[in-house]
């Protein structure tokens, strides 16, 4: 009964949020219609009602009260899907720990980050706001759609999205705690036994609940609950199957070592993310139905990515690998639709292989496929219409809606984005160094370590 | 019959392809490149034309020229031929692995090291240089980075077993210009901070200038008999107006201090570099008629407020102005390879697909002054070009034939090695 009552409640709490989000009625006239999964529809008109995508087919009247977007000549896709990010987010390594799977970057959201407009200006309409990869096991993340002009953090999460957990392995965890701190791991061996130790006391923690929760329906049964640990019940949220890792990596040997840990512990939902070198063990991923999200081509920023290649995706895919690009960069982000393309210069990709990568594989990565990641009937109204094809590098985003609101247009972009002015402030030019080292931000929050490369913060003697 | 053919034809097949792998190494000798579609960039297109390489250079161009005896022919029929792309400014060769000191060559201790050459430290060999030129970047720019005076930088061409075998003919002074912008979101310094540090900066800077200047003086008076003193005799040249100085600066109030530094010190040959606040400020740069080499275009605005495009559109706006415009990718995880990119978006956002591909040609070639051998496909210049399927800012044209210097390049780099090796990887997971 009390499970019910609290089912009821949450669904109750959903259903309110839910409401609370500004959704939108539009007609998309005339452009050539990218749907992904259903084929290229050319001048045909999309139809919006209350956020969600209602009828596609051409020559569609506008319905009294909607608004009308002319798209013709141009062309209207799924909105894009960043399935490594970290915009939108205050907080990003909670580099404290080893693992720290109790923390959850959905409580550091900021809706006022200029970067969510701009991703927005790129055609992006929903990330992954990832937790950092300092830790082999970092915290939960939360996937974000970008209705930039909210001021409620919680009005720009997206509802109901599956849970999600980031793990890291390789240069990272070791050199924060081994190199850094002088504890476990330091070594590629210590993250496997980092990992497979957190998972195994979060199994016994899990049956020690489960043994309780079956004796306390027992007539007559008097015990304590076991003590309750945040950190041990999402490493067994993770053994039931109820939230995905994601798990930033580089090197074949660690991917692997990854799935034998998963294997033995049951676990199915994982996807691994930069994984530069998962062209390597494409077979071992595709057998294990493992995802991948990768860059489309950076590498040699570190020792890790050396030996790296830009046919990383297109190796992937033709394996049978579920595989999306992303950004894990407020710069990228904003063009991933030229990403995506470099899949038909390294590996001659179709288009809608291409567009996949950034719309529907992204969607599956993250448990959303069934809302949005393509332009189908019922889906959710997250769509990007651009001025030439998006594959094109002359390409141009005009217009990008979410929910079926728009929340860009290039039209009606001002010059100046200023919300707010700091009198004191003289200085306000930001320039990122042009001759960066690590480009990954990943590590953004880990800060001693940017103190120490560039010797910032530091008085002058 | 048929089955033992495709046998045959396998075995050959992959017999070619393992000679092939196995040797990749540049190939001197005449070429005939025929029936391309050939965008000259100075002398307009010409359609169903002929390029005739010979001994590293181009002896022919047109529709109506024959090929001579023995060359080896490359059919280029529906292939496009451009002249190799520029970047104006990178650290390739001089750096392998980005988070790796060890492996990093490009910045020198000390604030004022003009001294120092990039040239020297150039490792020909180094991994990133063939994953450049096969996507049609031919030559770079290397600049030593960090501090005041840096040191020299030196065009180079990406093929080549030693420097002075890559060195393409240009070299050029650098000075980063005293920033009174942030670094980065890690840059915490105060305001008062940041303003006393750019304001001593400058100081040493000017202190530099006029001890160069009293060397000249003593140097000119003494026949060249001075002191050894290597930090003014690399400033020197510079001083005598005969060679360049490259300026780099962003910041739109750095770029009007640069120029008025430049006019007062009476500077003949200057470039500026970087240039992410041109749009700012763009009449002054065409007033002072000081080219620019900017980017990388795919980058974020310097201010929180500005237009989201302002960096895309930068180029575009500076060329409106009237400012001489050249490209150069950034040093983005060693991707020079995108220089072509950086061209598409500055063309996409104002600067149009012409000048954008005379950004990445002719331009850089006339700004570095090495326009009589590079940037455009013309008679007697050197044989850098390359031959691809389509527009070559188009993200998905493959590039299938460059040549550097008249050396056909094998279209191989690491990165190509391993698609050939893990795309059908044997043994799958069963061994």
């Amino acid at each position: 009964m009390k499970k019910l009552i609290i089912t009821f409640l949450f669904a109750a709490a959903v259903n309110l949020l839910y409401a609370q989000v500004e959704r939108g009625n539009v007609l998309i006239k005339g452009g050539t219609v990218l749907t992904v999964t259903k084929g290229t529809l050319e001048n045909t008109d999309v139809l919006v009602k209350d956020g969600k995508i209602s009828q596609i087919a051409k020559g569609i009247a506008a319905p009294a009260g909607y608004k009308v977007i002319d798209a013709t000549g141009m062309f209207v896709m799924p909105g894009i899907i960043d399935a490594h990010s970290h915009a939108g987010i205050d907080a990003i390594n909670e580099a404290t720990a080893p693992v720290t799977a109790e923390v959850f970057t959905g409580d550091a959201v900021n809706p006022f980050q200029i970067g969510l407009y701009r991703a927005l200006a790129g055609g992006v309409t929903a990330i992954h706001a990832m937790h950092g990869s300092a830790n082999a096991i970092g915290g939960e993340c939360e996937t974000l759609k970008l209705r930039y002009g909210v001021k409620d953090p919680e009005l720009l999460k997206m509802e109901g999205a599956p849970r999600t957990i980031k793990f890291a392995l390789g240069e990272n965890p070791t050199r924060v705690h081994g190199s850094g701190n002088a504890i476990v791991p330091r070594t590629r061996m210590g993250v496997e036994f980092v990992i497979r130790e957190a998972f195994s006391e979060g199994k016994a923690y899990m049956e020690k609940w489960d043994a309780y929760n079956k004796a306390k329906t027992q007539k007559g049964f008097r015990g304590a609950p076991p003590a309750y640990n945040k950190r041990l019940e999402t490493m067994a949220d993770i053994l039931r199957g109820n939230i995905i890792i994601h798990c930033h990596s580089y090197r074949a040997d660690e991917i692997y070592m990854l799935l034998n840990v998963c294997r033995d512990f049951g676990i199915k939902k994982l996807v691994f993310q930069h994984v530069n070198e998962g062209f390597k063990v494409a077979p071992e991923l595709a057998e294990y139905g493992a995802m991948a999200s990768v860059f489309s081509d950076w590498w040699a920023y570190k020792f890790e990515v050396y030996y790296s290649t830009a046919y990383n995706a297109a190796i992937l895919a033709k394996n049978g690998v579920t595989t999306s690009i992303n950004s894990d960069d407020g710069e990228l982000m904003r063009h991933l639709y030229h990403e995506a393309a470099k899949t038909q210069k390294y590996g001659q990709l179709s288009d809608d292989e291409a567009l996949a990568m950034i719309t529907i594989n992204p969607a599956k990565q993250l448990g959303v496929d069934s809302r949005i990641g393509s332009i189908e009937v019922g889906k959710e109204a997250d769509i990007a219409i651009f001025k030439n094809h998006p594959l094109s590098i002359y390409t141009v985003p005009m217009v990008t809606l979410v929910d079926g609101v728009v929340r860009f247009d290039r039209e009606k972009d001002a010059d100046d984005q200023r919300i707010y002015v700091d009198p004191k402030q003289t200085i306000d030019v930001t320039l990122h160094t042009s001759t960066g080292h690590d480009h990954e931000t990943c590590m953004q929050g880990a800060e001693y370590t940017f103190v120490r490369l560039f010797g910032l913060n530091q008085q002058e003697k | 019959m048929r089955k033992k053919l495709t046998i045959l034809s396998a075995l050959i097949f992959s017999a070619l392809t393992f000679t092939y792998a196995q040797s990749p190494k540049g190939e001197k000798g005449t070429f005939a490149l025929t029936g391309a579609t050939i965008e000259t960039v100075t002398r307009g297109i010409i359609q169903n034309g002929t390029v005739i390489i010979s001994d590293g250079k181009i002896t022919a161009v047109g529709a109506n020229v024959s090929v001579p005896q023995g060359a080896t022919v490359i059919d280029c029929k529906g292939k496009f031929i451009y002249p190799g792309m520029i970047d104006g400014g990178s650290i390739l060769g001089l750096s392998e692995v980005g988070s790796d000191p060890r492996t990093q060559d490009y910045n020198e201790v000390g604030d004022v090291v003009p001294q120092m050459k990039a040239l020297t430290a150039v490792n020909p060999n180094a991994v990133a240089i063939p994953v450049t030129r096969i996507s049609g970047v031919t030559t770079t720019l290397v600049v030593p980075q960090g501090g005041l005076f840096p040191g020299t930088a030196s065009l180079i061409n990406l093929h080549g077993y030693t420097p002075d075998q890559m060195y393409a003919g240009f070299d050029a002074l650098v000075m980063n210009f005293p920033t009174t912008g942030r670094r980065g979101f890690f840059d915490r310094r105060s305001d008062e901070d940041i303003k006393k540090a750019a304001e001593k900066s400058l100081g040493k800077i000017n202190e530099v200038w006029e001890k160069a200047v009293q060397y000249h003086k003593l140097d000119s008076a003494n026949k060249g008999k001075v002191t050894y003193y290597p930090e003014l005799e690399a400033v020197l040249s510079v001083v005598r107006g005969e060679r360049t100085l490259i300026i780099e600066v962003n910041a739109s109030k750095d770029i009007q201090a640069a120029i008025k530094w430049a006019q007062e010190k009476k500077v003949k040959k200057v470039i500026l570099s970087g240039v992410a606040e041109g749009w700012r400020v763009a009449d002054e740069i065409a007033k002072s008629k000081i080219p620019v080499i900017t980017g990388p275009v795919l980058s974020l605005p310097t201010r929180e407020y500005d237009r989201y495009d302002r960096a895309y559109a930068n180029a575009g706006l500076m060329k409106k102005a009237g400012v001489t415009v050249a490209l150069q990718a950034g040093d983005r995880n060693m991707n020079y390879r995108n220089l072509p990119y950086h061209a598409g978006f500055a063309a996409a956002y104002g600067l149009g697909r012409e000048e954008a591909l005379k950004s990445v040609t002719i331009v850089p070639a006339q700004i570095f002054g090495v326009a009589d051998k590079l940037g455009s496909i013309e008679v007697g210049k050197s044989a850098t070009l390359f031959v691809c399927d389509g527009d070559p800012f188009e993200t998905k044209t493959q590039v299938q034939h460059v040549f550097i210097e008249g050396w056909q390049m094998p279209m191989v780099s690491r990165q190509t090695e391993l698609y050939d090796e893990f795309l059908n990887r044997s043994p799958g997971v069963k061994k």
